[in-house]
């Protein structure tokens, strides 16, 4: 049930520049609110957290409840010094981790 | 046969799935006293100053299943001073929590965009924790026309 992410990352940058990230998961981000039409509650099912790193230091992460509405969209910031790999997660209720990188130049 | 409170028939009207919406009755929302209870969780009792962080939200959201949330926590984000976390509550919904933002000097900016999800007018609430061990807060009202918790 692997679903791909959608980033938006510059593919390069000045030495100290503070670029903007976007991304955005496809995931219905099940609240738990929700009874279907015998009346029972659907079980909760969200994307829980969201990371994002650069050559392997944390940039900036969230936890996330079932308030984040569907297909969640995560905006950041990163201030990145030298070139290198963006790695973005995404871990479900179920403990499914989805993954994905990026690189940037930085000159 | 199935009633429908009003607030079901506008969401079934407004093209949402055929779910009825029910439980929606008194109870069913969380109140500012959870949301406070989540932040002193937060600050561990510590005061929270006004200011510092601005919420960017519509004066009125007419789609309570997905509402534009920005947040700006003017900080230097440097080693020395920067902002650690940013607790986001929402004090109407049925459970208060709505996300936890952890920054570092490489975020750059303590600011983070995304969508929520708002079952009823209410108070979003902001406390931004820095590196310093201080505590800032902000808050801001949200008006929803059709609430987005039960589909």
């Amino acid at each position: 049930m692997a679903e791909t992410p959608k980033i938006r990352v510059p593919k390069t940058a000045k030495k100290g520049e503070v670029i903007e990230i976007k991304t955005l998961m496809p995931h219905i981000m099940e609240s738990g609110q929700r009874k279907d039409k015998d009346g029972k509650a659907i079980p909760r099912k969200i994307i829980n957290k969201f990371t994002a790193e650069f050559n392997g230091k944390p940039v900036f992460s969230a936890n996330l409840e079932p308030a984040i509405a569907a297909n969640p969209y995560m905006q950041f910031f990163a201030k990145v010094d030298a070139s290198g790999t963006f790695k973005f997660t995404w871990t479900d209720d179920d403990g499914t981790v989805t993954s994905t990188e990026q690189k940037i130049d930085v000159a | 046969m199935r009633e429908l409170s009003r607030r079901a028939a506008l969401a079934l009207g407004a093209g949402s799935a055929a779910i009825t919406i029910v439980g929606w009755g008194e109870g069913a929302f969380a109140t500012p006293k959870a949301a406070a209870d989540d932040i002193a969780k937060f600050t561990g009792g510590k005061a929270a100053e006004q200011g510092k962080i601005t919420i960017e939200l519509p004066e009125i959201a007419e789609n309570g299943n997905t509402v534009p949330l920005s947040i700006a926590v003017d900080a230097p984000m440097t080693d020395a001073d920067h902002v650690t976390e940013l607790l986001v509550v929402a004090e109407g919904n049925p459970n208060p929590g709505v996300a936890m933002f952890h920054f570092s000097p490489m975020s750059g900016k303590a600011e983070a965009a995304t969508r929520i999800r708002l079952a009823t007018t209410q108070n979003i609430v902001a406390v931004a924790k820095t590196s310093t061990g201080k505590f800032y807060t902000a808050q801001k009202l949200v008006k929803v026309t059709i609430g987005g918790c039960g589909g």
